[in-house]
């Protein structure tokens, strides 16, 4: 079993030694191959190591050799698999096997082939070692690998400026986050002593009440190490302030964005919390903050979503918004809600990407979703699934979001704490506009007049098989994964997730979840339904209403379409007053102040001092006697004074 | 094995080497310049041998001075030769052993003139360097840390860019300046100790009132080489008209020196005074940190850029000296072996491209990726370690670092943690305007990849800090059994008992300071 999760978190990274070392010399093909086959390879155990651990309620904890030793610090390289890293396994290795096959077919002929599939295969690794992480170091390790890869794959076309400028803005902006989450470490290191998460869970519940002093002031020891993760979770997972990054990061191709920016890297930030559960379970606030960060985080992005015109950013927006969902239901203690909820959005989130990325490829590359339309007769396909990925987005009764984002609400409501309360309008109110705009793209998308010039339309074409099965397969997981897994990730009776979830007893809230009123239950499945007709008769009855509307309320209108404002702001705020910053210390800093008081100067002195002193040197014998005798004056008179 | 003595040879080798290709003068040029540069490589990787068949035979439990030597050497003035390592100078011994070949290997076709007296200031220097590591004297120490100014001076006066003499007058005068008031220091303790012996001036407790000013003097003298802000602005321009494998070595290995002599000297000789001095370092340790990362930012000249980083990551090592933690200084020490490869590295990259392009400019590149995918590979990678990505030695010194200094401070440890984002910010930056973006310059579209000697000096650069930062802990255990030493003795002199200063108070004394600062 050991030699099995061993191969199956390997064989990512040998795939990518193999298209990058031989990609270049045994071609395209070659490089596809090798790392599609070992990416399977992956799946298959992981499935198999599903069944076998997860499902048979067991666990395996495999150390590989040490990393870090120093006094007391003690860091090891290892795998621990239970059933929270066995989930994260399976929906990885399936979506990135997917995103591998359908890469064939969609960057087919791109110059790069084997850099582009060896760094999805670097990809997966990293964040296979991500999800089995015995211990913090190592899961940062995962963490920043998976956050390099981000960065090569959106900037994978380096040759325009704009990918670019969003791969350093990804790197930046988590790095960000990355700060909250190193200090966190640090706390964590400080008060435990050790990394591993079993070894400080064990002994959490002695320190509960212990007080951390940071910046001179007497925190909450269990709070502020959580809140300092929770940064970090922040960054990776875009939330509000955070999540600028994610939908620039679309300038990458779109099999990217489907793998990394919806299905798994940036649910990373919600398996930690997930991950963590103990230690938030004694940090209270921490986890009013998560809920409420999450709340707000849903909201704005399904708003910003409303009036986005590039099919990709209307999807990103969408993911920020989803991931809003989960961080509100793991802060109320409803960890499992949220990782059913990452399961099920990782089908139907990659599926609308790479149905998104079937439409850019029949419509040569244009991403406009107002220059789209009347186009789903030609691409039936991709239509077909694009409708399975909104309505299972939306919630829509019997596909999978609806069972996740319903038990999601319920814990909001059951959670029974104001927050919760709070967050479940927030979700509501989200889950109309999450509809609304699902039906906006799809309409403007595939229905009404083309309104794409006749060579793109001359050009449409549905995508080869290569692509389609993925799809297909992601389609099927959209459809049932939601009902297949209830009963076993929120089941009242589960013990499915045994000691890899943990809550306290007086804030179980799952089981109080499933006895919430009627309403409740069905309130989103109604709020979808409403939000799906307001779009019905924006977009396709009474097509003038969108243009009034943004015209009479141009204010709101462009402060969503601006996104809020947060890049200006933080242009103003950051980028540029850096810039600024640092030129001036060189310029005035370094150059005037030190250079020219320090060794400038100092040569000044001398180089003037000197001139000065050499015009002493007069040549005339009397200006040399009057010195000295000034001179025999000053000693004698010394000598008499003292 | 035991009855060689193995450190000495090691030291004088490459001055043997230099006699060797000092008496080859007088052929013709060009025979003499392919004999100078093989007996260089060989000499410098035969020494390079030596180090590691002292690295084998080191062991690494025992806290004391190894492979010592040691006899009368002005005997009317009690001066002694005397050489051992132990934990702390061993990683610098190697890392200079190992930087050398790689210079000279990389000057091999880029230097066309004296080719015979470059050759011979590289191996004089590793015979300084290695000595000056190894000095358990300190007048023999003081030569040997101020002999290295002058090979140094040289490389840049005469092979360097064409501002070279003011830049090398400027690295020699704020160095030599530094180092006159360690001389002086170095004075007295002769006189207080009753002679120069570095163990026996080790175990002599000094006056707290006196120890001031001896830290003082030291410091006047590291502070510069390491360089701490404001005493950094010499690096910049020394290593902007530096040859390629002068800015390797300068950075590698000389910024290092400051370092050692903290660990060596400051904290064990005077921990009062340190403890006293702490919150002061660390103050200037975070302005040099975010400062000279801001600066960075603003730089269009590549090697400038990579100047100012390495004094943000020598920030770092001072911090993590004066943490005075077992993670601090072992930190320290990780992240100044790990700059040393990183910035050589670096430096190196810049090289590949200046041989070809003969521009530092930023400007002047864009689009290497096209033309040039082996070397933008090795260049991402160095980038990445630079950066302090895990997985590269860079991370697991900062990383240490942080955790030595946390404890004695959030705030200094929080804003060095902002470095990470600053140092990732020009990092990529740089690396964005050269190697990515369209080729619009035309003269680089005839570039050529990596040749094969290009690639063998990076290989062992590449593994070096991919080993260490997967596996470091070869490293690690080679220092914990000194370091703890240092830490102990220092804990020792600070105990509330009889010293000055309880350890604690230093502590706050240090949160103060450093609320103070912000």
């Amino acid at each position: 079993m050991e030699i099995l999760a061993i191969i199956a978190v390997f064989s990512p990274l040998l795939g990518f030694l193999g298209a990058g070392t031989f990609g270049e010399k045994l071609g395209d093909r070659f490089s596809q191959i090798v790392t599609c086959g070992l990416m399977g390879l992956s799946t298959l155990l992981s499935i198999y190591l599903f069944y076998k651990l997860a499902l048979g309620e067991r666990t395996l904890s495999i150390e590989l050799f040490t990393w870090i030793q120093v006094e007391f610090l003690q860091v090891s390289w290892g795998l621990q698999l239970d059933s929270l890293s066995l989930v994260m396994m399976g929906v990885v290795t399936i979506v990135s096997l997917m995103v591998h096959l359908y890469s064939v077919g969609y960057m087919d002929g791109d110059q790069g082939v084997p850099r582009f599939m060896g760094y999805l295969s670097l990809f997966t690794f990293f964040m296979l070692i991500l999800v089995t992480a015995p211990n913090l170091l190592q899961m940062f390790f995962g963490w920043e690998g998976v956050g390099l890869c981000s960065y090569l794959l959106i900037g994978f076309w380096y040759n325009r400026e704009s990918a670019n400028e969003a791969a350093i803005k990804a790197f930046l902006v988590n790095r960000i986050g990355d700060i909250g989450f190193v200090l966190g470490i640090l706390t964590i290191f400080v008060m435990f002593g050790t990394l591993d998460f079993t070894a400080f869970f064990d002994i959490l519940e002695q320190h509960q009440t212990d007080s951390f002093r940071f910046f001179g002031v007497e925190f909450h020891a269990l709070t502020l190490a959580s809140m300092l993760l929770f940064i970090g979770a922040m960054g990776k997972s875009a939330q509000i302030g955070l999540h600028t990054w994610l939908p620039d990061a679309m300038e990458g191709p779109t099999p990217v964005s489907a793998l990394i920016h919806a299905a798994t890297m940036v649910t990373a930030g919600v398996f930690m919390v997930v991950r963590l559960s103990p230690l938030l379970e004694y940090a209270p606030f921490a986890r009013e903050f998560i809920t409420l960060t999450g709340g707000v985080t849903a909201l704005m992005a399904a708003t910003i979503a409303c009036v986005q015109n590039d099919i990709k950013r209307i999807i990103a927006y969408s993911t920020c918004s989803q991931l809003g969902y989960m961080f509100m239901a793991a802060g109320l203690s409803g960890y499992s809600a949220s990782m059913f909820h990452l399961t099920t959005h990782a089908f139907f989130k990659a599926l609308l990407f790479l149905g998104a990325g079937s439409v850019i490829h029949a419509m040569s590359d244009e991403q406009d979703i107002q220059k789209m339309g009347g186009i789903w007769k030609f691409i039936p396909v991709t239509y077909t699934v694009m409708w399975i990925g909104s309505l299972a987005l939306m919630g829509f009764p019997f596909f999978s979001g609806f069972y996740s984002k319903d038990i999601i609400l319920e814990v909001d409501w059951a959670s029974g704490l104001p927050i919760g309360k709070l967050a479940f309008y927030f979700g509501l109110t989200a889950a109309i506009l999450t509809a609304f705009y699902s039906v906006r793209l799809i309409l403007l998308t595939f229905h009404g007049k083309s309104r794409a010039d006749d060579t793109v339309m001359g050009h449409i074409h549905e995508s080869p098989l290569v692509m389609l099965l993925p799809l297909v397969v992601l389609a099927i997981g959209s459809v049932f994964a939601g009902y297949s897994l209830d009963k076993l990730f929120v089941g009242e009776e589960t013990t499915f997730w045994g000691n890899a979830i943990f809550v306290l007893p007086q804030d179980e809230v799952i089981s109080k979840a499933h006895h919430v009123l009627p309403w409740v239950h069905w309130s989103p499945a109604i709020m979808g339904f409403i939000g799906m007709i307001i779009g019905y008769v924006f977009y396709e009855r009474l097509k003038e209403l969108p243009a009034q509307l943004s015209r009479s309320f141009k204010g709101i209108y462009l402060f969503l379409y601006h996104k809020w404002y947060f890049d200006e702001l933080y242009d103003k705020l950051f980028v540029n007053s850096s810039l600024k910053l640092g030129k001036v210390l060189w310029e005035e800093g370094d150059q005037e102040i030190i250079d020219g008081l320090g060794p400038n100067g100092f040569s000044t002195v001398a180089y003037v001092g000197g001139g000065l002193l050499s015009r002493l040197q007069t040549g005339y014998i009397y200006h040399y006697a009057f010195g000295m005798f000034i001179g025999i004056v000053f000693i004698v008179g010394w000598y008499f004074w003292l | 094995m035991a009855s060689l003595p193995l450190l000495s040879m090691t030291i004088f080798l490459p001055l043997l080497g230099a006699f060797a290709i000092f008496f080859n003068w007088g052929q013709s040029g060009l025979v003499q310049a392919k004999n100078a540069r093989w007996v260089a490589l060989w000499t410098s990787l035969v020494t390079l041998g030596l180090t590691v068949i002292l690295w084998y035979n080191f062991n690494a439990d025992s806290s004391s001075f190894q492979f010592e030597d040691k006899f009368q050497w002005i005997p009317i003035m009690n001066v002694g030769y005397h050489v051992g390592i132990d934990g702390i100078s061993l990683p610098f011994v190697l890392l200079s052993a190992l930087l050398i070949p790689i210079c000279i290997l990389s000057s091999w076709s880029s230097i066309q003139e004296r080719v015979s007296e470059y050759m011979i200031a590289f191996l004089v220097m590793e015979t300084l360097l290695i000595g000056m590591f190894s000095a358990l004297d300190l007048i023999l120490f003081y030569l040997f840390f101020e002999g290295v100014l002058i090979p140094m001076f040289l490389i840049i006066g005469i092979w360097g860019g064409p501002d070279r003499v003011y830049a090398a007058f400027k690295f020699f005068l704020y160095t030599l300046l530094g180092s006159v008031l360690m001389l002086l220091a170095i004075l007295y303790i002769y006189f207080e100790v009753g002679g120069s012996d570095i163990p026996l001036a080790l175990t002599t407790p000094f006056d707290p009132a006196v120890q001031i000013w001896l830290w003082l003097a030291f410091f006047a003298s590291f502070a510069v080489k390491i360089p701490m802000w404001p005493f950094h602005t010499w690096l910049p321009d020394a290593h902007v008209e530096a040859p390629t494998a002068g800015s390797v070595i300068l950075a590698g290995i000389l910024l290092k020196m400051g370092g050692y002599g903290f660990i060596r000297f400051s904290l064990p000789m005077f921990p009062e005074a340190s403890a006293y001095f702490a919150p002061m370092v660390f103050t200037l340790s975070i302005i040099a940190i975010v400062y000279t990362s801001l600066v960075a930012l603003a730089q269009t000249d590549m090697k400038k850029l990579i100047a100012y980083s390495s004094i943000a990551h020598m920030g770092f090592v001072t911090l993590g000296i004066f943490s005075v933690d077992a993670q601090g200084i072992q930190g320290a020490i990780t992240q100044m072996v790990s700059h040393g490869l990183i910035s050589a590295a670096l430096f190196l990259c810049v090289g590949v491209v200046y041989d070809r392009v003969h521009s530092r400019e930023i400007a002047d590149y864009g689009g290497l990726v096209y033309i040039m995918p082996r070397y933008a590979t090795v260049f991402m990678l160095f980038i990445l370690a630079s950066v302090g990505l895990p997985g590269t030695s860079g991370f697991i010194g900062e990383f240490l670092v942080l955790l030595g200094t946390y404890q004695v401070s959030t705030w200094a440890a929080t804003l060095a943690a902002s470095g990470m984002v600053l140092g990732a910010a020009y990092a990529l930056w740089l690396y964005r305007r050269v190697v990515f973006g369209a080729l619009i310059h035309p003269n680089l579209k005839l570039l050529t990849d990596l040749s094969w000697r290009e690639k063998l000096i990076f290989s062992p650069l590449v593994a070096g800090v991919l080993i260490f930062g997967i596996y470091p802990i070869p490293l690690l255990r080679v220092m914990e059994a000194a370091v703890a030493n240092v830490i102990d003795q220092y804990n020792l002199a600070l105990d509330p008992e009889d010293g000055i200063l309880d350890r604690n108070k230093a502590l706050d004394m240090a949160r103060q300071d450093d609320k103070e600062a912000i």
